[in-house]
């Protein structure tokens, strides 16, 4: 069964350029109106979506993904919610794939198999889960994948050689490298380094790999996506999301087409990214 | 002396089913522990795990650890039957491990001591902790000192205002303490920081962590260090009284002092095992920090264990008058040792804890810290039921010294 993840990276293999990967918080600020994001970031050049499940200790995660972490549970986010959001979105899109990322403790609150009976028939794709590396894969993993799910794991700069094919062999869908040691929205990755590393996990696998951690402007994600499969940003739009929130904790009117406006800025990076260079 | 260390050896004569054999090697005990870390974390762990296996085995290693332990620790902590308490009681002859004796105040160091001796085999050159209480950030900051090393300490704002005398302690011995903002700033979000620092940092820190918790190997790695309170006291009951203690008592927070107590009895069915945690304002107001009597199974911080949670799995905020035990979740060893009944696991509430004590301070002249307190306040129920003969040890893990604002401003008292 060809799912929609792989479906997605084929086609943009056909048309030679990378996956532009967005990252937002279900829930933050609230439901409404990640819902509105949810529906207008494919027109505005998202070709895979991530949805962080909201989680009160994101150990992983830097300053701007936990604020967005605590706005969307003082909102009311909660797993059940975050299933809601994905089956609305489906409604007016089949294409686009969907992965939930986020930490374990919610899933296994939720139990296991009762998550990924939901999460499939909401038209979720697949699962980045943080906390859950392959020593832990008959957690989560193991069913994820059994269930017909992808189950995309992090690759990271303490990653060697010897560890890669271990954190390679359940993995499916796309491969997430995480271009720096550290949290999200940190240090900025240096380009050399990330073509390099692509390159290494290249050599173990023949799944697209996708770049992601510290890029923040067009000009990063472009060069990112010079020499990754994919260039996924995060806590710049959710970033852009915090500033469209005015004082008394109300989303300032025209945010959805500011932020969208934003991600279009981004997009066009990634996906001209090839095109320039070849020039 | 090796007579009563036959004695100690036989009584312990090893069993078909151990609860001393855990963790198995994924790190697990029955299915809480385990290895929950994000991949940047992973091959950290997995060499910390192959670090303190080679040292575990090295006899220069312990050979160092005892020399410490004894001259600059001062162990053996005494094994100090509480005479006036026992009368007061008038029930169970109450002694108390007196490991409130230690260098920096606390049975903390026991473990500090084992980790920065591993952190310097292992070539690291920045240490760095969380803490509650304040009392693991004062023993990290005192064992870097001793050893040269960079040493920077998380702690929540909450602690950080209830805690001043420790934080003003490390500060002196020359650590940087980081203030935590985020959650409720206590225990909890000093951990989630400490781990962040740690992702970021993984060429040349070794992260320090202070209770039976986090990935394999810490839980076992911590109760290992820590298990020499259990050990010694052993062999301080068998020299006194003969024979085995009829109970063992002690708090818990994520339960370091209660693993080193517990640990070496295991196999000793005779003895009783109770562990005291956080009631707060009262299980039933849901302000409190009992994991175990009020929390559900689940995954944080690198383990699964027992957690307070809400229906949705999001971590609940603890509430403790005691620093030290204000942390929403519990050791996994403790976890599985709840489950296969071998320890029992009861609560004191913040008033109850006071009331310890007060009563311990005068009956005594030892001000307890306000997390032994807790132990003590249920050795207070317990003790008046028991016969005369039945021998009990409580473990005042640490001295009050650090509380005495604290109790003040509970007491209404205006320093």
């Amino acid at each position: 069964m060809t799912t929609r993840l792989e479906k997605r990276f084929a086609q943009l293999k056909g048309e030679g350029r990378a996956a532009f990967i967005t990252f937002i918080t279900a829930g933050d600020p609230d439901f409404d109106t990640t819902l509105s994001v949810l529906k207008g970031l494919p027109a505005a050049g998202a070709d895979v979506i991530e949805l962080g499940m909201p989680f009160t200790d994101p150990m992983a995660d830097g300053p701007a993904i936990q604020a967005s972490t605590q706005r969307a549970l003082r909102n009311g986010a909660r797993m059940t919610k975050t299933l809601e959001l994905v089956r609305l979105f489906r409604e007016s899109d089949a294409e686009t794939p969907i992965v939930l990322m986020g930490y374990y403790n919610p899933i296994y609150h939720m139990g296991v198999d009762i998550f990924l009976a939901k999460a499939i028939d909401a038209g979720v794709d697949g699962l980045i889960v943080v906390d859950l590396p392959p020593e832990e894969d008959d957690e989560l993993c193991e069913p994820a994948i059994k269930a017909g799910l992808n189950f995309i794991r992090l690759a990271t700069p303490t990653t060697d050689d010897r560890r890669l094919p271990a954190v390679l062999a359940n993995t499916s869908g796309f491969v997430y490298y995480v271009s720096i040691n550290g949290i999200t929205g940190s240090a900025s990755p240096q380009a050399r380094n990330v073509a390099d590393a692509v390159a290494r996990i290249k050599r173990h696998t023949s799944l697209p790999v996708a770049v992601g951690f510290g890029i923040r402007t067009p000009e990063q994600a472009a060069e990112i996506a010079r020499t990754a499969d994919g260039a996924v940003v995060g806590s710049a739009i959710v970033d852009a999301i915090a500033h469209e929130i005015d004082g008394n904790g109300n989303v300032k009117p025209g945010a959805v087409e500011r932020v969208l406006g934003f991600v279009r800025s981004l997009a066009d990076g990634v996906h001209t990214a090839r095109a320039a260079a070849a020039e | 002396m090796e007579l009563v260390r036959e004695k100690v050896a036989s009584v312990s004569a090893s069993k078909a089913n151990s609860f001393r054999s855990g963790p198995d090697e994924r790190g697990r005990f029955g299915i809480f522990g385990g290895r929950f870390v994000a991949e940047t974390l992973m091959p950290l762990v997995l060499d910390l795990d192959k670090a303190y296996t080679a040292a575990k085995a090295d006899p220069a290693f312990q050979a160092e650890i005892d020399f410490m332990q004894r001259d600059y620790v001062g162990r053996p902590s005494p094994l100090y039957l509480a005479e006036r308490l026992t009368e007061y009681f008038g029930g169970a002859k109450v002694y108390l491990k007196r490991d409130e004796l230690n260098h920096t105040g606390s049975h903390k160091i026991n473990n500090c001591l084992g980790q920065i001796l591993l952190a310097r085999r292992m070539g690291k050159t920045r240490i760095i902790a969380e803490t509650g209480a304040g009392q693991h950030g004062v023993a990290t900051a005192t064992v870097c000192a001793r050893f040269g090393l960079p040493c920077v300490i998380y702690m929540g704002t909450t602690d950080i205002e209830r805690q001043k005398p420790n934080v003003f302690r490390m500060k002196l011995l020359g650590a940087e303490v980081v203030p935590v903002t985020s959650g409720t700033g206590t225990l909890k979000d000093a951990m989630n920081e400490a781990l962040r620092d740690w992702v970021t940092n993984v060429e040349n820190t070794y992260y320090l962590i202070g209770t039976v918790a986090g990935p394999h190997p810490y839980p076992a790695m911590v109760r290992d260090f820590q298990s020499i309170i259990g050990e010694e006291t052993k062999t301080q009951m068998m020299e006194r009284e003969g024979r085995l203690p009829d109970s063992l008592v002690a708090c818990i927070g994520g339960g370091s002092n209660a693993m080193g107590l517990f640990h070496p009895f295991l196999d000793d069915p005779s003895v009783k095992i109770y562990g005291v945690e956080a009631a707060g304002r009262g299980i039933e107001t849901g302000e409190h920090c009992a994991s175990l009597k009020g929390g559900a199974p689940g995954v944080l911080h690198g383990n699964r264990t027992y957690l307070l949670q809400d229906d949705d799995g999001q971590i609940k905020d603890g509430h403790s008058i005691s620093a030290g035990l204000d942390y929403p979740g519990i050791g996994p060893e403790h976890a599985w040792l709840h489950e296969t009944g071998r320890a029992e696991y009861v609560s004191a509430t913040d008033q109850e804890a006071l009331a310890a004590f007060q009563l311990c301070s005068k009956l005594e002249g030892i001000i307890p810290a306000l997390e032994p307190a807790h132990a003590l306040a249920f050795v207070t129920k317990i003790a008046p039921t028991l016969p005369k003969d039945h021998l009990m040890v409580m473990n005042m893990c640490g001295r009050g010294d650090k509380d005495v604002f604290a109790v003040a401003d509970h007491l209404g008292v205006t320093l």
